[in-house]
């Protein structure tokens, strides 16, 4: 199935959680935050949110500004 | 210590927070933020995959410096929500640094939007550190919404055009109960020492520092500009006169 992951299209096993995601793109789970569909998910819940088709994934980290 | 700057309990030495935004790299940002002897640092959020990476994090933990996220960008109350929650899932902290703004050309912040997105994040148990307009009413409705402080603007963000309407300041320190800091428009280091003798309780820039053509050596001046200006304002300044009023004895 296919997710949008910051604005591109990507295709992700069914059943993929957001883990699976984060793990698939080499990111590590601390100073990152993930939104599914606009709704922050929480690390603890990673493991345990299943994406689901035509899912929006937002994962964001802090750089330079202000 | 002495005469600290408190923020929701929160007690900082340095009255000089410098925003690590318009560095050219982390090696420049690292020594200016030294140089500035700053405890606070304000970062944006945003997609992983653009320019800057995570490094400048780990320059922040190792620095030791206190990390204010932002929520530079949001045009709205919702995004700005969003942004601040997506900030204390990265980074662990519930302070933000609340800003909400109406266009790209001015920068300038959108009352409505922002006092909107305040109630909702102090609800939320966020600490919240509004960038306001230098407007004394909406700094009132801001303390009373359960902003943390009042970051009123001296002009717009990047502008360095310095304190605009110094008699705005002025008012709202004069009946604020939480610390004003006077956030956006610092062009030099006058500009930091006038807001604190108006009698802001701490300055927060960056592009004056970043984007000056020796930011180590703006960063230093700032934090003495900063330093001078609290102890002008402690000290109590001579009333301004119209005429000469000799300093020597007249014979």
């Amino acid at each position: 199935m296919n997710v949008t992951v910051n604005g591109e299209s990507r295709e992700v096993a069914d059943g993929a959680t957001v883990a699976d995601l984060l793990a698939e793109l080499g990111l590590p789970a601390s100073g990152i935050a993930v939104a599914v569909d606009g709704e922050v998910v929480t690390r603890a819940w990673h493991a345990r949110t299943v994406l689901t088709d035509a899912a929006g994934v937002e994962i964001l980290t802090a750089v330079q500004g202000g | 210590m002495d005469d600290p700057l408190v923020i929701a309990g929160r007690e900082y030495s340095s009255r000089l927070i410098t925003g690590t935004g318009g560095a050219s790299n982390l090696a420049v940002l690292e020594r200016a933020l030294v140089a500035s002897g700053t405890e606070l640092t304000t970062v944006s959020i945003r997609r992983v995959d653009v320019e800057g990476g995570t490094g400048v994090l780990d320059l922040l933990r190792r620095l030791k410096i206190d990390i204010l996220p932002n929520t530079a960008g949001c045009r709205t109350a919702a995004a700005a929500v969003l942004t601040a929650r997506m900030a204390r899932e990265a980074l662990g902290t519930d302070w933000v640094k609340l800003e909400v703004v109406a266009d790209d050309r001015t920068l300038l912040p959108d009352p409505v939007e922002l006092l909107d997105a305040a109630h909702t994040l102090v609800d939320d148990g966020f600490t919240v550190l509004p960038y306001t307009n230098d407007d004394p009413v909406l700094a009132l409705r801001l303390e009373e919404a359960g902003c943390a402080a009042v970051m009123p603007l001296g002009s717009p963000i990047g502008t360095g055009l310095g304190i605009r309407n110094p008699h705005n300041i002025e008012l709202i320190v004069a009946r604020a109960g939480v610390p004003v800091i006077l956030d956006a428009g610092i062009g030099t280091a006058s500009d930091a020492a006038l807001a604190m003798e108006l009698g802001c309780s701490a300055v927060l820039l960056a592009t004056s520092v970043t984007r000056a053509a020796d930011p180590e050596k703006m960063a230093a001046a700032m934090r003495h500009a900063v330093a001078g200006g609290r102890l002008a304002r402690a000290a109590g300044r001579v009333p301004q006169r119209f005429w000469a009023q000799a300093s020597s004895p007249p014979r």
